[in-house]
């Protein structure tokens, strides 16, 4: 005999009763679990998008009206390119990338076309200032890692589309849309002609189905210089990290350049913030729900538990058991429970995550090992202190009422 | 031995204060066998418990071999209690999802003893009560006085030198009541003292001293017949 064989059969004894008592503890932490396990793949999934889209935040001239997203940049106001140094020297949390622009119209085999100055991140990095207190100079956590040069492989130029950065491009180099490389037949390693001076065409960029697959992109500096108009540019595109926008990625920004005007792609990222938003009430209402229910649900259990078993305690009692002993008997019972609550509720929770995910968010959910812990954490902690005061009680039983022979 | 030195008990539930015991005083060598008896509500289970380091008395002493039991702790009366006392109850009070044999490991549990050696000393206390064949059977499959008989066992478990003894056979036929008392007789001559307390004069009669409680006072102190004779 040792005391958890005692409390293991003691259990299974009065198992209805113990399942009864459980169950809403079980049921609490079986719907927390899963609607964290469906709002981290929700999140995710949105992030996703949000990253698919490329760049999801524009700095823009004030005076811009923001008509078209992805041709904002073409209404010929400009701002100075020193707001991209400010951008980069701020320890703003969430900026992946950043690709300043300066678009231009030109004309080719009589054709009109954009021209479009991109500053490859080399030059953000060439800088020293910025690497050592900049945005780049810490790790950044939205999927995109700054390159190292000489130890990082460069990425293809290709991936301008997605990334909205390249690592590197010379001062007569040029990538071309897919709509233009096509309207022109020009291949990679062709020369192109701009605005008189001699381009190499370094890449021909994939379909994309925005303006870009119009646009020919070349170095910042020799489109200012090709167009003589200074160092400026006409927008800052960013790639923001999903989490850092809906918690105010764009207003930091906007009082960093007060200046510009600071737009984001609101449906996408307000539909996000409300999301999480809902999904975190949630989980709070639920959280209390289950702490408040199941917490009383276990205290009753005990209570009743404890007066059943109010001559078993005192014939323990008259046997030579201590007030500690008995208190240890209920607590390492309410353990077990709460261990149990946990487990099952974790495993049911996600059951329903899984099986419902689909249905109800449309994403797919997969089992979140770390979600156990925290289950199972949370259910012995009320079951614990749920039960400290039943547990108590029974401790200092009187043994004489409870033996009922005085 | 155990001692009473002037012992008063009352209760004070609902309205005035009832005294159950008053200015008891008496002693019991070790090895002595005494029954109490008296009409319900004479206070024979309050002084039952109150030897038994269970009930504080409200005023006096109890006192179990020069050790005053209330003036110990409520943790050290229940090491005394593991070392020293082995209860019997008239309901037997076994833990009903524990086997017979569990149900005398219990007390062994309690004192330390490591659990193999449990189930050796409570294997041979059943045995020795003729219940090696009932080890794994849980109360309810047992009948009633099966059932005395593990309670008697789990009272020995410890090797107490005092055995508290509440009504042991009011729920028993009279042969099996007789086997009962033979069992405890059987211990009291291993020089265990034995306390009983019983409403029926027959088993009185088998102690060696009977002490009647009466009013709240031992009316008399008899010796049995036994006891004369032993003495």
């Amino acid at each position: 005999m040792q005391l958890k064989k005692l409390v293991w059969k003691e259990l299974f004894e009065r198992k209805n009763q113990v399942f009864t008592g459980l169950l809403a503890i079980l049921l609490g932490i079986t719907v927390i679990v899963a609607i964290k396990n469906i709002t981290f793949y929700s999140e995710k999934a949105v992030a996703q998008e949000l990253d698919a889209l490329g760049a999801n935040i524009l700095v823009l001239p004030k005076s811009v009206t923001l008509e078209n997203y992805y041709s904002a940049d073409m209404q010929g106001d400009e701002f100075p390119e020193e707001y991209v140094s400010r951008l980069a020297q701020s320890n703003l949390q969430g900026v992946d990338n950043l690709s300043p622009k300066l678009s231009v119209p030109v004309e080719m085999q009589g054709r009109k076309f954009t021209l479009t100055g991109i500053l490859p991140k080399s030059e953000f990095q060439a800088k020293a200032l910025w690497q050592a207190a900049g945005i780049f100079s810490r790790p950044q956590g939205c999927g995109t890692v700054v390159a190292i040069p000489g130890i990082t492989p460069e990425q293809p130029k290709e991936t301008l589309v997605r990334t909205r950065v390249i690592e590197s491009l010379s001062d007569r180099e040029a990538l071309i849309g897919a709509d233009v490389a096509a309207s022109l037949g020009v291949k990679p390693n062709d020369t192109v002609s701009l605005v008189g001076k001699p381009f190499t065409v370094a890449a021909v960029l994939p379909q994309t189905g925005t303006v870009d697959d119009s646009r020919i992109f070349a170095h910042l500096h020799a489109v200012q210089q090709l167009a003589g108009k200074g160092r400026v540019i006409n927008v800052i595109e960013i790639v923001g990290c999903c989490d850092q926008i809906s918690k105010g990625l764009v207003p930091k920004i906007n009082g960093l350049l007060p200046e510009a005007k600071v737009v984001t792609i609101a449906q996408v990222v307000d539909t996000q913030i409300k999301t999480n938003r809902m999904m975190s009430n949630l989980s709070t209402v639920f959280l209390a729900v289950i702490v408040l229910v199941g917490g009383a649900s276990i205290a009753n259990y005990m209570y009743g538990n404890v007066h059943e078993r109010r001559r078993e305690i005192g014939t323990l009692m008259a046997l030579g058991a201590g007030s500690g002993f008995v208190l240890k008997m209920f607590l390492l019972k309410a353990l077990i429970l709460g261990l149990a609550g946990g487990m099952a509720g974790y495993v049911l929770g996600t059951v329903l995550a899984v099986v419902l995910g689909p249905k109800l968010a449309g994403i797919i959910v997969l089992p979140m090992p770390t979600l156990i812990i925290w289950a199972v954490v949370i259910s012995v902690i009320i079951a614990v202190v749920a039960s400290y005061f039943p547990a108590r009680r029974a401790a200092h039983l009187d043994p004489c009422s409870t033996l009922q022979e005085v | 031995m155990l001692k009473m030195e002037t012992v008063t008990k009352a209760y004070n539930h609902r309205g005035p204060s009832l005294t159950v015991l008053s200015d008891i005083t008496a002693e019991i060598p070790r090895g002595d066998f005494v029954s109490i008896v008296g009409p319900s509500g004479s206070g024979k289970s309050t002084l039952l418990l109150m030897l038994g380091g269970m009930l504080s008395p409200s005023s006096g002493r109890i006192l179990l071999d020069g050790d005053s039991l209330y003036d110990l702790g409520p943790d050290q009366r229940a090491a005394l209690r593991r070392e020293k006392i082995g209860f019997v109850f008239q309901t037997f009070n076994l833990v009903p999802y524990l086997s017979a044999l569990e149900n005398v490991q219990v007390p062994l549990f309690l004192g330390g003893m490591s659990e193999p050696d449990q189930k050796v000393r409570a294997s041979a206390l059943l045995e020795r009560l003729g219940l090696g064949d009932r080890v794994e059977h849980k109360p309810s499959e047992l009948s009633v006085g099966q059932q005395q008989r593990v309670a008697l066992a789990r009272m020995l478990a410890n090797d107490p030198s005092v055995i508290l003894a509440d009504e042991p056979t009011g729920s028993l036929d009279p042969e099996t009541s007789s086997q009962a008392i033979a069992f405890l007789e059987q211990v009291n001559q291993e020089g265990r003292t034995v306390v009983m307390v019983t409403h029926d004069p027959q088993v009185a009669k088998r102690a060696h001293r009977t002490l009647r409680l009466d009013g709240g006072t031992i009316s008399y102190e008899r010796p049995s017949r036994a006891f004369v004779s032993v003495a």
